[in-house]
C-alpha cells in the first residue's frame, strides 16, 4: 500500500529514486495481473468463440481442390483470402507481386516506391508491354492493376476490367468457346459492399477453381 | 474518376460520420461514469489485491506520473525480456530471439502507443508475444491515455485539491476492463466472421492449385488486430499491416477498422466536456478535431482518385501499394484516419501515396495528433492548443487568459508551451542528425525530395507516437532503432510528464467565476481560432522542411 502513498511537497534526490523503485514494483505486479486477462484470457477465449462460431474463418479460409471450404490443410490448395501464383497461359494471372519473389506468404510487403521512382516506372512501363503482348490488347487498355504491385503482395483479387482481358487467352489455351470463360468471369464478380464500400473485384483463385470444374 | 466512384467514396465516408455521429455521447458519457464511479467491479477488487496496490487513494499529480512512469518501466523491460527470449519460450512458431537493439525498439515502440516496426511479423515475432507482449500493451498504452486526460480534466474540475488529480491504478485498470476490453470482443468476434485468423496454428505449407507450395499462415490474429484499431496502436500482426487480407479481409471490415480507429478518439471530447461539468467545451473540441480530419480526408481522397505524378499517370490509377478490394478511396480514407489517430495502422503503402496524399498523411501527424489524435493523448493535445489559443487571445486584449474556470498565470503558460515545443524538437533535431549522419543516409532508399520525406516521415511518426511509415527508409538499423526509440519516448513521456504537471497545478487552483470579460471557449468563433492556433502553430515550426520534401516532388 505504501506504494501509493502521497509524496511531500519538498523530497531529497534519494527520497525520488526510492520512491520511483516502488512505483516500479508495483508497476510490475499491476502489468503482470492484466498480461494474464488480456493477453492470455483474452485471445485465447476469442480463439475459442473464433473456432466454435466461425471456425472456417478462424483457421483461414482454405479452399479445397473442388472449391469446398476447409480448415484440414492437407486438403487446401490455398486461401480464398490470399493470392497464389498462376503462371501459363491456361491460368487467369493475379497482380504483380512483390512479396518475396511473388505471393510469398512468409513475406508480405509492397514496393514501398513512390510516386516519382523512375525504377518504378521503368517497371510498370514493362508490365504493360508484357500484359498487352500476352493478352493481345493495346497497352492502353491494361488496368492499372494489372501493372502495379498491390500493398501486401498477398492481393486475392483483380479488377473485374483485367479479369474480362484475360478471357479471351485463357479461352483459347484451354480450347473453349471464349463466352463461357466470360460467363464464369461474370459469375463471379463481386460488387461493392453494401453497393457503397471499396471496389468491384474478382477472385482469381476462385476463378482458377471455376475453370478447373467446367471440364477442361 | 467517376460519378460512381466519386458518389461511393462520399458514401463510404458519411457512413463512418453516421456511426461516428451516433456513438460519440453514449460512449463519452460512459468512460465518464467509469472514470467517476465510486465503485470497484468484483474483477478489479480481486485484480487490486493480487497487484497490492490502494486504488483509492487520492494520488498528488507527482505521485500518478511516478506510478505512470513505473508502469511503464515495467512495462518496456517485460516487452524487452519477452522479444530477447522468445525462442526459448513456447509458441514462438521459430522465431529467433532479437538483437537487443531491435528489442529496444519494439518494447518502447508498443509502450509509447506508437507501434513503430522495423520488423515483419510473420517471421520475426512468435505468438507469444504477439498475444501476452503486444496485445497486453495495445490495451494499456491506450488506457495511459485515457487515464492522463482524466487527470488533466480533475485538475480543471478540482478546486484548492492541493494538487491531486486521482488514481493512476484505477483509471489504468477501469480504462482497460470497462471501456476497452469489450469493445475489442465486440471487435474482435465481428473481425473473425469477416475472415481475419484467430487460431494458434504456427505457418505450414499448403500445396496450391499449380503444385507450388506457399505457407498457410496461423495466429491469434483477430484479438490484436481489434485493440490494434481501437487503441489507436497501429502495429500490425504481419508486415503489410491492414493491407494484409488476413488482418483486413474486404471492404466492410476496412470500414469497420477505420470506426474503431475514430470511435474512442472521438467519444473522449464528450468525457472530457462531462468531466469538467461543461459539455459544451467537450463539443467545441470534438468539432476541431471532425474539421481538421474531414480537410485530411478529402484532401487524400482527392489526391489518390486523381492520382497526380510520373508513375501513377503511367500505371492510369494511384494503384501501386493499393489492394483491388479497396481501391483508392477506401485506402485514402483508411490514411487520413490513421495519421489523424496517432494509429499508423495501414491499409495501403503510404510511401506509394501520390505526393499530395503522403504531404497530407505527414501533416497529420504534424500537427501533433489532435485532429482526432490517439486514445486520450488527442484530447490533451488539444486541450493544451486551446490554452495557447486563449493565451494568445488574452494578449490581444490585454487580459489574464482563463480556461474553463481557471486562470492561466505564467506557470502554466510556461509548461503547455514546452509541451508544444516537445514533438517539433524531436522531429527537426532527429532529422538533422538522420540526415548528416552516413548512418541515417544509408537508410535512404530514394535520394533526393523523395528520401528527405521518408527521413521526415520517420521522425515524424516516432516523435508522435504514431507509427505509419514511409516503408522505403530502411529501420533495420541500429543507428534507426536507436534514434526512433528514443524520439517515441520523448515524444510520449515528455509531454504526460508536463500535462500532469499542468493538472496538478489546477487542481491546487481556485475556480473564477465567468465574466462578461471571459472568453467563451465553446463557440464557433473558438473553434475557428483553434483550428488557426493548430495549423499555425504547425506551419511556423514545418513549412522549411515540407517544402523541401513533398511540396518539391508535388512540384515536379
Amino acid at each position: 500500500m505504501a506504494a501509493t502513498g502521497t509524496l511531500p511537497t519538498a523530497r531529497p534526490v534519494g527520497g525520488l529514486v526510492l520512491a520511483f523503485w516502488r512505483q516500479g514494483w508495483a508497476g510490475l505486479r499491476v502489468l503482470l495481473v492484466l498480461s494474464v486477462l488480456l493477453g492470455v484470457a483474452y485471445p485465447l477465449a476469442m480463439t475459442g468463440v473464433g473456432q466454435a462460431l466461425f471456425a472456417w474463418q478462424a483457421n483461414g479460409s482454405l479452399l479445397t481442390a473442388a472449391g469446398a471450404r476447409t480448415s484440414d490443410r492437407s486438403q487446401a490448395v490455398g486461401s480464398a483470402l490470399i493470392g497464389q501464383q498462376f503462371e501459363g497461359d491456361a491460368w487467369f494471372y493475379p497482380r504483380p507481386s512483390v512479396a518475396g519473389d511473388g505471393y510469398d506468404t512468409l513475406a508480405s510487403a509492397g514496393s514501398n516506391l513512390g510516386p516519382l521512382s523512375t525504377d518504378l516506372l521503368a517497371t510498370v512501363e514493362e508490365r504493360r508491354a508484357q500484359v498487352a503482348a500476352e493478352d493481345g490488347v493495346a497497352p492502353g487498355r491494361v488496368p492499372p492493376d494489372a501493372v502495379t504491385a498491390s500493398g501486401s503482395g498477398l492481393d486475392p483479387d483483380i479488377s473485374p476490367a483485367y479479369a474480362r482481358l484475360q478471357v479471351a487467352r485463357v479461352a483459347a489455351a484451354r480450347g473453349v468457346p471464349a463466352a463461357d470463360v466470360a460467363t464464369i468471369v461474370d459469375r463471379l464478380v463481386v460488387g461493392r459492399d453494401l453497393g457503397v464500400l471499396g471496389e468491384p473485384r474478382v477472385n482469381v483463385l476462385r476463378l482458377n477453381l471455376a475453370l478447373r470444374t467446367m471440364g477442361s | 474518376m467517376s460519378a460512381v466512384q466519386v458518389l461511393t467514396a462520399v458514401a463510404q465516408v458519411l457512413i463512418v460520420v453516421a456511426v461516428l455521429a451516433a456513438t460519440h455521447r453514449p460512449l463519452g458519457d460512459h468512460v465518464a461514469r467509469v472514470l467517476s464511479s465510486p465503485r470497484h467491479l468484483r474483477l478489479e477488487r480481486a485484480g487490486y489485491r493480487l497487484m497490492r496496490v490502494d486504488p483509492d487513494a487520492d494520488q498528488r499529480w507527482s505521485t500518478y506520473l511516478l506510478s505512470l512512469l513505473g508502469f511503464s518501466l515495467a512495462s518496456v523491460l517485460l516487452l524487452f525480456g519477452l522479444a530477447r527470449l522468445q525462442d526459448r519460450l513456447p509458441l514462438d512458431v521459430g522465431a529467433p530471439s532479437m538483437d537487443p537493439a531491435g528489442a529496444w525498439n519494439v518494447a518502447v515502440s508498443f509502450v509509447t502507443n506508437t507501434n513503430w516496426q522495423w520488423y515483419s511479423g510473420e517471421t520475426a515475432a512468435g505468438h507469444l508475444l504477439q498475444m501476452t507482449g503486444l496485445t497486453v500493451q495495445n490495451f494499456v498504452s491506450a488506457a495511459v491515455g485515457i487515464a492522463v486526460m482524466a487527470a488533466l480534466a480533475r485538475g480543471f474540475a478540482r478546486s484548492g485539491e492541493r494538487g491531486r488529480v486521482g488514481n493512476f491504478w484505477s483509471d489504468l485498470v477501469r480504462s482497460t476492463v470497462r471501456v476497452l476490453l469489450p469493445l475489442a470482443v465486440l471487435a474482435a468476434i465481428a473481425l473473425i466472421a469477416g475472415g481475419v485468423i484467430q487460431n494458434l496454428h504456427a505457418h505450414t505449407d499448403v500445396t496450391t492449385l499449380t503444385g507450388g507450395t506457399q505457407a498457410a499462415l496461423g495466429g491469434p490474429v483477430a484479438s490484436q488486430e481489434a485493440i490494434k484499431e481501437l487503441g489507436t496502436n497501429g502495429g500490425g500482426f504481419f508486415n503489410a499491416n491492414s493491407a494484409h487480407p488476413f488482418e483486413n479481409p474486404t471492404p466492410w471490415t476496412n470500414v469497420l477498422e477505420v470506426v474503431l480507429l475514430l470511435l474512442v478518439p472521438f467519444a473522449l471530447p464528450r468525457t472530457f466536456g462531462v468531466l469538467v461539468g461543461d459539455k459544451r467545451q467537450g463539443t467545441a473540441i470534438a468539432a476541431t478535431m471532425g474539421g481538421l480530419w474531414a480537410t485530411s480526408v478529402a484532401l487524400l481522397t482527392w489526391a489518390e482518385m486523381a492520382g497526380p505524378g510520373l508513375v501513377p499517370q503511367a500505371a492510369g490509377g494511384a494503384m501501386e501499394g493499393k489492394e483491388v478490394r479497396f481501391g483508392e478511396a477506401a485506402s485514402a480514407l483508411f490514411a487520413a484516419s490513421t495519421t489523424g489517430t496517432s494509429t499508423g495502422a495501414v491499409n495501403a503503402m503510404h510511401d506509394s501515396l501520390t505526393a499530395p496524399g503522403g504531404g497530407a498523411a505527414l501533416v497529420n501527424m504534424l500537427l501533433g495528433e489532435v485532429a482526432p489524435g490517439g486514445v486520450g493523448s488527442g484530447v490533451y493535445g488539444m486541450v493544451v492548443l486551446a490554452i495557447v489559443a486563449v493565451f494568445l487571445a488574452g494578449l490581444m486584449v490585454g487580459r489574464t487568459p482563463e480556461y474553463l474556470g481557471k486562470k492561466l498565470a505564467r506557470p502554466e503558460i510556461t509548461l503547455v508551451a514546452l509541451s508544444v515545443l516537445t514533438m517539433p524538437a524531436v522531429v527537426l533535431v532527429g532529422g538533422a542528425l538522420a540526415i548528416t549522419l552516413p548512418a541515417g543516409l544509408a537508410g535512404i532508399q530514394e535520394p533526393g525530395a523523395h528520401g528527405l520525406s521518408e527521413v521526415m516521415y520517420a521522425l515524424a511518426s516516432a516523435g508522435n507516437n504514431n507509427g505509419s511509415a514511409f516503408g522505403g527508409l530502411s529501420t533495420g538499423t541500429p543507428f534507426y532503432e536507436t534514434l526512433l526509440g528514443m524520439a517515441m519516448l520523448i515524444g510520449r513521456f515528455v509531454p504526460i510528464a508536463l500535462v500532469l504537471a499542468l493538472a496538478g497545478r489546477l487542481a491546487s487552483a481556485r475556480r473564477v467565476p465567468a465574466t462578461a470579460g471571459t472568453l467563451p471557449t465553446h463557440t464557433p468563433v473558438f473553434v475557428g481560432l483553434l483550428v488557426t492556433v493548430t495549423l499555425v502553430v504547425v506551419g511556423l515550426t514545418f513549412v522549411p522542411v515540407l517544402s523541401l520534401g513533398p511540396v518539391v516532388e508535388s512540384l515536379s
